[in-house]
Formats: structure tokens, sequence, C-alpha cells
């Protein structure tokens, strides 16, 4: 077994430990940042089957502009939940 | 749900604000930024006393969690069964597929000639522009258009103008809330921003106009200037961006781009398919003006790739793209 390959195997076991995480995580935020990991991650995976094409708008928009968008919203829903009740996310 | 936090007398500022007990932007900002809205705080209060005049009486209490028991329990086997579902149906359909990099006859024909016509008949060193802006141009043509009715499903949902402004409490908190936390006046992000965004935008115009030699393109190109426009619309305030991009000017730009790539691709597509009657000439490849129609349909592309995503940016903060 090539380094590469114990490389992409250690990748794709990160891959579904984000998967898992994400949905097991209780707190908003954090599965927002899981979620970033895990299009980061993807995007080394898609440089490793040589698709750089891919994996530039893997960064961009995965990692990049979905995550900020799921921030926005989160802070959003977060100064709605502050007036009600006074906690934070 | 929530542990009851302990505070140490001797904890410093950074590590309260670790631990999640302070907001630094409650430091920063004096409660005078956030206006009390009234009406929709007399509702909220009528909502929370009728819940606790509900739970105040055991029986309702004691219907209400038996019900929230149950919902629970349907919701968690619905949730474990279709999952189950979903991953039997993806590994049937993967076990159906050729292995990785396994030849196959069906496939290869195709490739085949891609790979080895592929630079003579469209002009693009890199094998997969040519295959998305010229081979398969229809495409990228349906994807673009899909972008384009996300933004406008987008603007549908979220867009506050002066009208509803007018008529509902909701919009107008959404907008006090944007102001409350905006970052703009922070110096760490203007400072560092002021470094990174005309380096964001070179690179992001770089893979827009290589994207026939080397990887990137339209898609990537022109994600990376969206982002670089969210990091200005984040650290100089969406004041400075409504100088040059509004909603206006984002509509104008993504329907000449439009236009343009259906035009161009239906005069190709028209007068011989494949590309054969390519107007422009190919020229020499690996320059940036190769490729023919590669290069312009690129940056329609890329233009209404990155108007979609900065709009979308602007609609989920303020609920307008700007100019109204």
């Amino acid at each position: 077994m090539t380094l590469i390959e114990l490389f992409k195997i250690i990748l794709l076991v990160l891959l579904i430990v984000c998967a898992v995480a994400v949905n097991l995580t209780r707190s908003l935020l954090q599965s927002v940042i899981i979620f970033m990991t895990y299009s980061s991650i993807m995007c080394l995976v898609w440089i490793l089957l040589e698709s750089p094409d891919l994996a530039i708008t893997e960064a961009a928009v995965g990692a990049g502009v979905s995550s900020i968008l799921f921030l926005v919203t989160l802070r959003k829903i977060a100064s709605e939940e502050d007036s009600r009740k006074g906690g934070g996310l | 749900m929530k542990k009851e936090r302990k505070t140490k007398p001797g904890k410093s500022l950074f590590a309260r604000w670790l631990d999640g007990e302070i907001e630094v932007m409650d430091l920063i900002l004096d409660d005078t930024t956030q206006v009390r809205d009234p009406s929709r705080e007399a509702l909220k209060l009528k909502d929370t006393e009728f819940k606790e005049r509900l739970d105040a009486s055991p029986r309702s209490k004691e219907a209400a969690d038996a019900t929230r028991r149950r919902f629970y329990l349907a919701y968690t086997a619905v949730a474990v069964i279709s999952c189950i579902f979903l991953i039997g149906v993806l590994l049937f359909a993967v076990s159906d597929l050729p292995r990785f990099g396994e030849e196959n006859v069906m496939a290869d024909a195709v490739v085949k000639r891609y790979v080895e016509k592929g630079l003579e008949e469209t002009g693009a060193v890199n094998v997969v522009s040519g295959m998305i802006l010229d081979y398969r141009a229809f495409d990228t043509l349906g994807e673009s258009h899909v972008l384009f009715t996300a933004l406008i499903c987008v603007m549908i949902l979220l867009r506050i103008d002066k009208k509803n402004m007018a008529a509902g409490y909701e919009d107008y908190y959404t907008v006090l809330s944007d102001r409350y936390y905006s970052l703009a006046g922070d110096n760490i992000i203007r400072y560092s921003g002021t470094v990174i965004i005309p380096i964001i935008f070179i690179y992001g115009i770089y893979i827009l106009v290589n994207g026939q030699n080397s990887p990137g393109g339209g898609f990537s190109g022109g994600a990376v200037m969206g982002a670089g426009m969210i990091i200005f619309a984040a650290a100089f305030g969406f004041e400075r961006t409504d100088r040059f991009f509004t909603a206006r000017v984002s509509a104008y730009t993504t329907f000449v781009s439009l236009m343009f790539y259906s035009f161009a691709k239906g005069f190709v597509f028209f007068t011989g398919a494949n590309g054969l009657g390519n107007p422009i000439p190919r020229g020499t490849p690996g320059a940036i003006f190769s490729g023919g129609l590669i290069l312009p349909l690129d940056i329609a592309v890329g233009l209404v790739v990155a108007c979609t995503m900065f709009g979308f940016y602007s609609l989920f903060r303020r609920g307008s793209i700007g100019g109204d």
C-alpha cells in the first residue's frame, strides 16, 4: 500500500466521521463548522481523484459560500431567540 | 437542556468568551443599537403567557407531553427507516457502476474522441472546459439558468421592499437585527479585508479567463469572485457595495450574460453542431485568447455565478440586493 492510498483511506474515513458527526452534534454552530470541514476534506479527495476543477468549486462553494449562508441564517435565528428568552446559539 | 455554567472569579475575559458565557458583540455595542419593537414584543409576551397557562394545568401538560413523546418516537422511526432505505438504494446503484479506472466499452468511444480530438476541435488545453463549454455547452446553459432561477426564488422568499417594510413587524425586525450584528465597523476585518480582497478578485479573474488552459473556468472563478464580494460587504458594509452593485446592475448583468450565452450557443448549434460553425478563430492553444467561444462563455457563466452568490448573501443578510 502506497502512502497516497493510505492518505486516501484516512480522508474517506474522516469524511464518514464528519457526515455522522454533523447529525449527532447538538449545537447548530458546531454542525456548520463540521460541515465546512466535510467540504474541505471533499476538496482534497477531488484533487486526489485528479479533478482540480471540481476541487476549486468545492472549496469556494461548499466550504465558503454555503457555510457563510448557514452562519448568516444561524445569526438571524439567534437574534430571534435572544429577543425571546435571552439565550445564545 | 442547557447545563448551568459555573463562573470562577479569576477567569479572564478570553476564557469566559471561550466558554460561551459572554458575547464579544455585547461588549462592543451598547444596548441603544438594538431598537425595540413594542408590537412584536407584546405578541411574544402573549404567546409565552399562553404557553405558561397551558403548562400550569397538569392535565394539559400530561397530554402535551404524551403527544410530544409520540411525535419523537414516530420521528425517530421514520428517520431510521428512510436512512436505511436511502443507504440501500445508493449501495445498490454504486454496485452497478463500473469500477474506478476500469475499462468500459460504453463510455470508451466518447472518452477516446474527447481525449484525442478535444484540443484540435475545441482549442482548449483543459479538456474539461472543452467538454462543458463546447461539446456539452447545452448542459452548462441549463446550469446557469438553474442558478438564475434559484436567485429569483430566494428573491421571492426573502426580498423586503418598502411596501412590506411598512406593513409587517417581522421584516422590520430582520433589518434591525442585521444592523445589530453587522461587523462592518470591526478594525481587524476591515484591515485584513483591505489586504486580502484585491488578491481574491485577481485570483478569481485569473481562474475565470484561464478556464480553457488550466483547471477552473466559469463556475469556480465566479464563485471565488462572489466570495470576494461577500468579504467586501462583510468588511466595509453594504453602503460600499451599493455604490456599484445594485439589484438593477445584477439583473442587467445576469440577463445580458444568459442572453449572450443562449444566442452564441444557439447560433453555433444552428450553423453546425459540435462547434463546427465556430465564428471565432481558435487561436494558439495555451494563450488566453484561444478556444474560440469558450472564453466569452466562461466570462458569461462567471458573471452569472458571481451575481448569484452575492445576491444570496445580500438577500439573506438584509432582504435586498441593493439600490431599493
